[in-house]
């Protein structure tokens, strides 16, 4: 069943702009490379692609450099990229153009990002990539949970055991948990592997 | 007529309960025997003396008291009122509305003097005498959002209207049934019932979106929901569900009576002047098991609701653990009898 609080992920498209900026994670690079078949000539001589590596390394890396774009940033997680990407859009002008492709919890949190700098969730491209993993705010201590492929999870922060429900909220960039025993906190539910 | 406000609690020692005065007004939402959603909306209209109906925004007996526990939520969790910058205004619009309404419903109790944007506001029951200038925050203890919500009894929601859709951008929520303000801010319409099994593919938001877009200023409107809660807890939020949740496993046939309650939420629409907003105010009654049987009529029909409640539903409204225990007890109050039509005691 579809999530009704959950973005709506699509194809990224090229947009007619004078500033392309492009992020991808290790999963989204391929879609990356992807776009580029379908992008007019000297697409990226305007363009620059934001690669963010996350926990498994960077792959891709070299198809993307081969595209040759304006600038090529590689940086080794989101967090480490984030002045670079605050900057950039604290800076850019109307005719930016934003991509992001990879997995749900790094295009969440590159949309609440650009939301903060006054870029309109729905003025981004999107494309989802690889995991299925969730980010996930705890709704008791408020902490946030990275990279949960389970039902239930235990929240990093706080340690309850939470049920991740299908509710996602754009300004946190996150699923919303819940305890799962909270009736009964000698009731643990059997842990499975289902966001993958 | 003077309101007798209770000295009482809604934690620790939960001292609340109904005078029968006020249960003979308590809102009780089921006009039939069974219960299924629609979106029953009713032109909310100032209605019959000695009902939760005769003024737009009812003040009864629970007043100070909820007033009081609603501070306390606010003082440990102060991300149960938000309001988003484009919001400002809707706020000033709903203080102007609920004191306007207040005054003008309770003479005795509240009175506002208007003179240009110098406005002077008294609110009797709580104490409280302040000169303020309209639109100027500056001169509130609170933004004007939360000033007059800290004076009034139920959530409320702010919703901005954009885009086609109805959006979550503001409010006030320490007597929720189990929604987090802070988590659905900023989200439209579907979104923030995204949780909510059944409804929506039966149609009711889109209805429910297309009724309350085309709500006009002056016509206000409202509708029931309701839930169940153990113990005369208003603050059910998810936030401290890990602190309360363990109520519903406490209930036994011997406290049904006292610490099982009926919770109504009467939901009002509202469009407002000046920022064309919505405001939703959610008041909640609760209603103890043992004053809801004082009516033959609402034990009997609330057993065969109860009863025959879908299982998702149940489910959704967190029932699941006691309604049996629930359901045994209210049955010594059902002989079978049919019931009459309408909603009230008999």
């Amino acid at each position: 069943m579809t999530i009704l609080s959950r973005p709506v992920y699509g194809v990224l498209t090229p947009q007619t702009g004078k500033n392309h900026l492009l992020i991808a994670d290790a999963d989204g690079a391929s879609a990356i490379t992807d776009f580029a078949k379908k992008a007019p000539p000297g697409f990226f001589a305007s363009a620059e692609i934001m690669y963010v590596a996350g926990p498994d390394g960077a792959k891709n890396v070299d198809a993307l450099k081969a595209l040759s774009p304006a600038r090529f940033y590689l940086g080794p997680s989101l967090a480490a990229a984030l002045p670079r990407l605050r900057q950039l859009l604290g800076e850019s002008h109307m005719g930016l153009r934003l991509y992001v492709a990879g997995t749900e919890g790094l295009i969440g949190q590159i949309v609440q990002i650009a939301n903060e700098a006054g870029i309109e969730y729905t003025a981004v491209q999107t494309e989802h990539r690889g995991s299925l993993a969730r980010r996930v705010q705890c709704v008791h201590c408020k902490g946030i949970t990275e990279n949960v492929t389970t039902q239930p999870c235990t929240c990093s922060h706080c340690g309850l055991l939470l049920l991740v429900r299908d509710h996602y909220s754009r300004r946190y960039a996150a699923y919303q948990g819940v305890c799962i025993n909270a009736e009964d906190p000698t009731e643990i539910p059997p842990t499975e592997e289902i966001f993958r | 007529m003077g309101i007798n406000f209770r000295q009482e609690t809604f934690r620790d020692d939960y001292s609340f309960k109904n005078s029968p005065e006020q249960i003979r007004r308590f809102p009780f939402p089921f006009p039939e025997d069974k219960y299924m959603y629609s979106v029953n909306i009713e032109p909310h209209v100032p209605g019959l003396k000695d009902t939760v109906f005769e003024h737009l925004f009812d003040v009864d007996e629970h007043y100070i008291s909820e007033m009081q526990d609603r501070a306390l939520v606010l003082a440990e969790d102060p991300l149960r009122c938000q309001s988003l910058p484009h919001m400002e205004l809707a706020g000033w619009d709903t203080l102007e509305l609920l004191m306007t309404e207040k005054a003008k419903s309770y003479p005795d109790l509240f009175t506002l003097t208007r003179d240009g944007d110098k406005w002077h506001w008294i609110n009797r029951p709580l104490g409280i005498d302040d000169h303020f200038t309209f639109g100027d925050s500056s001169t509130l203890p609170y933004g004007p959002l939360e000033y007059i919500t800290r004076q009034s009894q139920g959530d409320f929601a702010v919703l901005d209207q954009r885009d086609n859709n109805l959006w979550m951008d503001a409010g006030i929520v320490t007597t929720q049934a189990d929604w987090s303000l802070d988590f659905d801010i900023g989200m439209n319409f579907f979104e923030w019932h995204a949780p909510v099994p059944l409804a929506h593919q039966m149609g009711v938001f889109t209805r429910a979106l297309k009724f309350l877009m085309a709500l006009q200023q002056g016509q206000p409107s409202r509708r029931h929901n309701w839930t169940m809660t153990i113990n005369s807890r208003l603050d059910t939020s998810p936030e401290n569900f890990h602190k309360w949740g363990t109520d519903r496993a406490t209930v036994t046939p011997e406290n049904v009576g006292q610490k099982v309650h009926l919770r109504v939420e009467v939901q009002m629409f509202f469009r407002l002047p000046r920022s064309n907003a919505l405001l939703f105010p959610i008041r909640c009654y609760l209603l103890k098991m043992d004053e809801l049987v004082t009516s033959p009529k609402w034990a009997r029909r609330f057993h065969r609701v109860l009863r025959d409640l879908p299982n998702e539903l149940a489910e959704y409204k967190g029932l699941v653990r006691y309604r049996p225990t629930v359901v045994e007890w209210l049955s010594k109050y059902d002989d079978g009898a049919p019931t009459s039509a309408g909603l009230g005691p008999d």
